[in-house]
């Protein structure tokens, strides 16, 4: 290298230390931000651990046999468990992942699959994709307040659900669908276009292609997206706040308002006198979470995996 | 093989589900006898100020162990949804914190408020707040911030921090009237700008309990050791001081329903009124209704 | 009679057009939304003047006195107080994760991260509330309740956090491994190459994290409520010091639909509806600065 670098003014010794000492600094400029980018890392780390540490800290205090399988009492003490809250979550994730799944599914299969194609009214066709890929992106950004607010006003009010785990899981379906949309595209997307053409080439229509090669390939990909889904209906407040309605009974029908546990936890702790309780469902939540996330991590490692020919 | 996870955790899911459903009905307390019969179970909703929720939700499970066939449904939602929900008939019983307003009584003329219980409401400090005792047209001028030191009330060189509830709280309504009160000019006295606000009585309690030389107002049911509760014109806050009437900041807790309680709501409103329900009343620190 | 080939295609047209209609739902609900919120709010839109509204800064719903400049304020303080302190944390956890730890760091801290992410609001905001508030409350200078901006700001850094970082990281992974191996060829440190040539190609989905930050921290409600004090005033310094102004209460657009939601009367509803617009607008508006910033760095 020292033979292109033409420094008549400098002699070889001098360009010599000039090299190692501005190797120094910049080898010391590195090592000081690696040290803030540890650091970075550190304080995240340990964040994560300072708060589900105080969460389960409190939470054990507030454990008692049969947390899990009692129904809450009610009373300024919030005395009871919390089995109706558990049931009430499952049902509004299950009915939640319902409505959103094969429409977030479908719209993926679409935007990916069909879009590409030219073929009758193929502009029209190119325009609605980029409004559809606007709507998604732009709905994914929507805070869920104003899908609450937008619950409240459509499924509650004008369409007189009232508070209830159908206008819940209804608004939580909107909540959810851009992240369904954009995992299932992420999952179609990574498929190489090889294993399509040959199924193409054996005979098959587009759909059966679709329905027998392409999605089973893609499913780890698209799984990931509904865990991440029902990770985010479990800790969601705002959305179902406003549309679920609070009461703490066991629901009986698609029309019954419920609590989720992150409802529950809140109540707890703002208009009772248990704090400890409240954190005791946070354990719970927490927990859930752990295991969820999990999942996904057990599931995208198939991701991996599976798509490699 | 991901076929097969997928399905796993669909039948995981559904099993979990089956085993929840059915446990539910014959839990560890029964709070239905599982030989109920079928057909003709009564469902009383209520919705409303989330003041009373707490003691609704304790009144609810109780009676619903005693009785057959009754399913009553308790939903928050602040005194104004109690109040609408029952004037629109969307609940059958509305909990408010608070009296009707003119207004209220203007608009909904049918509307019927039964007293359940009384609440007082006691005005709280931090623990380290010397001062013992106020009148209500010295609560009055801290709330409006014109008295903004403890100094000048006798106690130490500090700032008063002013806690109080949000917009539209039942309980925010009621200590409006009962001591902020209107100027001679028929104003409302408002309440400083400048306070924390905290959407529920628990949070009042816990920012009051952790913020040095802060003051706020609390239902009387709410408060515990954390907090030290100050006497208002010598009369200490509590619940016999409330019931008697010496203490002045009382308001009443009410179920609101469209015309007279009728049919099932009657049923849980009288037995409310009656010993058992004005026993769990007390127990949950609240005054009884008479 | 049909052939079976005929059949399948028929089969596939029409699977086409119901699965177009699918992708479009996510353009109908939102339409769907903004139509919707609008329309509550014209009530309130066509009875208070607009000056009123978005120049007045006191909140009394109970007096019909409705200014929302104060919450305007308080939101976008938070939100860029949150990004004053998450946006280094995240990019700097982007890097640790991408460039600069081994492998069994990274499947620590890259978990980590998730499940940061995956924590419902409520816990960290009582986290905030009895923990945090009590710390800031330290800082001795009169008039400092421990609630407010800062209190908020660093409740919402750590929620943005997992945001920004996963998709920093994906965004700097993506950069090709020859651009790196050429810096370094070149005699370039480590660092350097990470400063004058990774980050720079990552630029746009770097920003594009950071925007998805933005609007996680402008949406937030329930964390807030509980932390920021929620009282309705415009923040100002509590003393001649200038940075004392993180110390004041302030009220979110978000705090104020949560909070009184449940209590509105019509008119006041149909407010909290006004904010939920001006909310929508505030994220429509996020969104557009942030695709023409990517646009224009692919040149």
């Amino acid at each position: 290298m020292e033979n292109h670098i033409d420094l008549k003014t400098e002699s070889s010794a001098d360009l010599k230390v000039f090299r190692s000492n501005n190797l120094k600094l910049r080898r010391f400029t590195q090592n000081f931000a690696y040290s803030l980018v540890w650091l970075a890392g550190l304080i995240t780390v340990l964040s994560l651990l300072v708060v589900i540490g105080y969460v389960f800290m409190r939470g054990m205090r507030g454990f008692e046999p049969g947390f899990l399988t009692t129904p809450p009492a009610g009373g300024l003490s919030g005395e009871g468990g919390i089995s109706t809250t558990i049931v009430s979550t499952v049902y509004l994730v299950l009915m939640t992942i319902t409505i959103a799944t094969p429409l977030g599914i479908g719209a993926g299969i679409y935007l990916v699959e069909y879009a590409g194609e030219q073929s009758l009214g193929s502009k029209t066709v190119a325009a609605l994709v980029q409004v559809a890929h606007f709507g998604v992106e732009t709905l994914a950004g929507i805070p869920s307040i104003i899908f609450g607010l937008f619950g409240y006003a459509l499924f509650v009010t004008t369409l007189k659900f009232g508070f209830s785990l159908l206008s819940a899981s209804l608004a939580g379906a909107c909540l959810v669908l851009p992240t369904v949309i954009r995992t299932t595209e992420e999952a179609l997307l990574a498929i190489p276009t090889g294993l399509r053409e040959g199924s193409m080439a054996l005979g098959a229509t587009k759909w059966q292609t679709i329905k027998n090669v392409v999605l089973p390939t893609a499913a780890p990909g698209i799984i990931t997206g509904i865990i991440l889904s029902v990770g985010r209906i479990m800790s969601e407040t705002a959305v179902f706040f406003v549309t679920l309605g609070g009461s703490f009974n066991m629901p009986t029908s698609v029309f019954s308002s419920g609590r989720t546990m992150a409802l529950h936890l809140y109540y707890l702790a703002m208009d009772t006198r248990a704090f400890d309780k409240a954190m005791a469902t946070g354990v719970v939540l927490i927990s859930s979470i752990i295991v969820i996330n999990l999942l996904i991590n057990i599931v995208s490692r198939k991701l991996r995996v599976g798509v490699r020919d | 093989m991901r076929r097969f996870t997928f399905f796993a955790i669909l039948i995981i899911a559904a099993m979990i589900l089956g085993a929840c459903a059915q446990p539910a009905k014959a839990p560890t307390q029964a709070s239905e006898p599982a030989t109920a019969p079928a057909g003709a179970k009564t469902s009383i909703s209520i919705a409303g100020s989330t003041t009373v929720q707490p003691l609704a939700e304790k009144l609810a499970g109780e009676y619903m162990k005693t009785t057959q066939n009754v399913m009553i449904d308790v939903k928050g939602g602040g005194s104004g949804v109690g109040v609408k929900s029952a004037a629109d008939g969307t609940a059958m019983i509305g909990m408010a914190s608070r009296k009707l307003s003119d207004e209220e009584k203007t608009a909904h003329p049918d509307l019927v408020a039964t007293v359940i219980a009384r609440d007082g409401i006691a005005l709280i400090v931090n623990p380290d707040v010397s001062i013992e005792n106020l009148t209500l047209d010295q609560a009055r001028d801290i709330f409006m911030g014109k008295i903004t030191n403890w100094k000048e009330l006798g106690g130490d060189d500090e700032f008063i921090i002013l806690v109080s509830r949000e917009e539209g709280s039942g309980t925010r309504t009621a200590f409006q009237e009962m001591v902020m009160k209107k100027d001679k000019d028929g104003n409302e006295n408002l309440i400083a700008d400048t306070a924390i606000l905290q959407s529920s009585n628990g949070a009042i309690l816990t920012t009051v309990s952790s913020t040095p030389y802060s003051m706020g107002y609390l239902s009387m049911g709410y408060l515990d050791a954390t907090v030290k509760a100050l006497k208002i014109n010598d009369v200490a806050a509590t619940e016999k001081n409330a019931a008697d009437g010496t203490y002045p900041v009382v308001r009443p807790l009410n179920f609101l329903t469209k015309g007279e309680p009728a049919g099932s709501a009657k049923a849980f409103v009288d037995w409310i009124l009656s010993d058992a329900g004005q026993t769990i009343v007390k127990a949950d620190g609240y005054i009884a209704a008479k | 009679m049909k052939t079976m080939r005929q059949e399948r295609f028929i089969v596939d047209r029409g699977i086409k057009y119901i699965l177009l209609v699918f992708a479009l739902i996510s353009i109908i609900v939102l339409f769907l939304i903004g139509l919707f919120i609008f329309r509550q709010s014209l009530p309130a839109l066509k009875t208070i003047p607009l000056s009123d509204i978005f120049l007045k800064t006191e909140w009394r719903p109970t007096m019909d006195r409705f200014g929302i400049l104060a919450m305007i304020v308080g939101s976008v303080m938070v939100t860029i107080g949150s990004l004053l302190l998450g946006v280094p944390l995240a990019i700097g956890c982007a890097i640790l994760l991408a460039e600069v730890a081994p492998r069994p760091v990274q499947e620590i801290v890259r978990p980590a991260v998730q499940l940061l992410g995956g924590i419902p609001s409520v816990i960290f905001g009582l986290f905030g509330m009895v923990v945090l508030v009590p710390l800031v409350r330290q800082i001795k200078i009169a008039g400092n309740t421990g609630f407010g901006l800062l209190s908020a700001s660093i409740v919402l850094a750590i929620m943005i956090l997992p945001t920004i970082t996963t998709i920093a990281e994906d965004a700097i992974r993506a950069v090709p491994q020859s651009f790196r191996n050429g810096s370094l060829a070149l005699g370039a440190t480590k660092w350097q190459t990470i400063t004058q040539v990774v980050l720079p190609s990552a630029r746009s989905g770097i920003v594009a994290a950071i925007i998805l930050g933005v609007g996680r921290a402008l949406g937030e409600t329930m964390a807030m409520i509980m932390v920021i004090g929620n009282s309705v005033i415009m923040p100002k310094p509590l003393n001649g010091n200038p940075f004392t102004i993180w110390l004041r209460q302030a009220r979110t657009l978000t705090g104020s639909i949560a909070t009184e939601i449940n209590y509105a009367a019509p008119t006041h509803e149909s407010m909290l509806f006004v904010i939920g617009v001006v909310l929508f607008i505030l994220i429509m508006i996020v969104n557009v600065i942030a695709r023409s910033i990517i646009r224009s760095s692919k040149h």
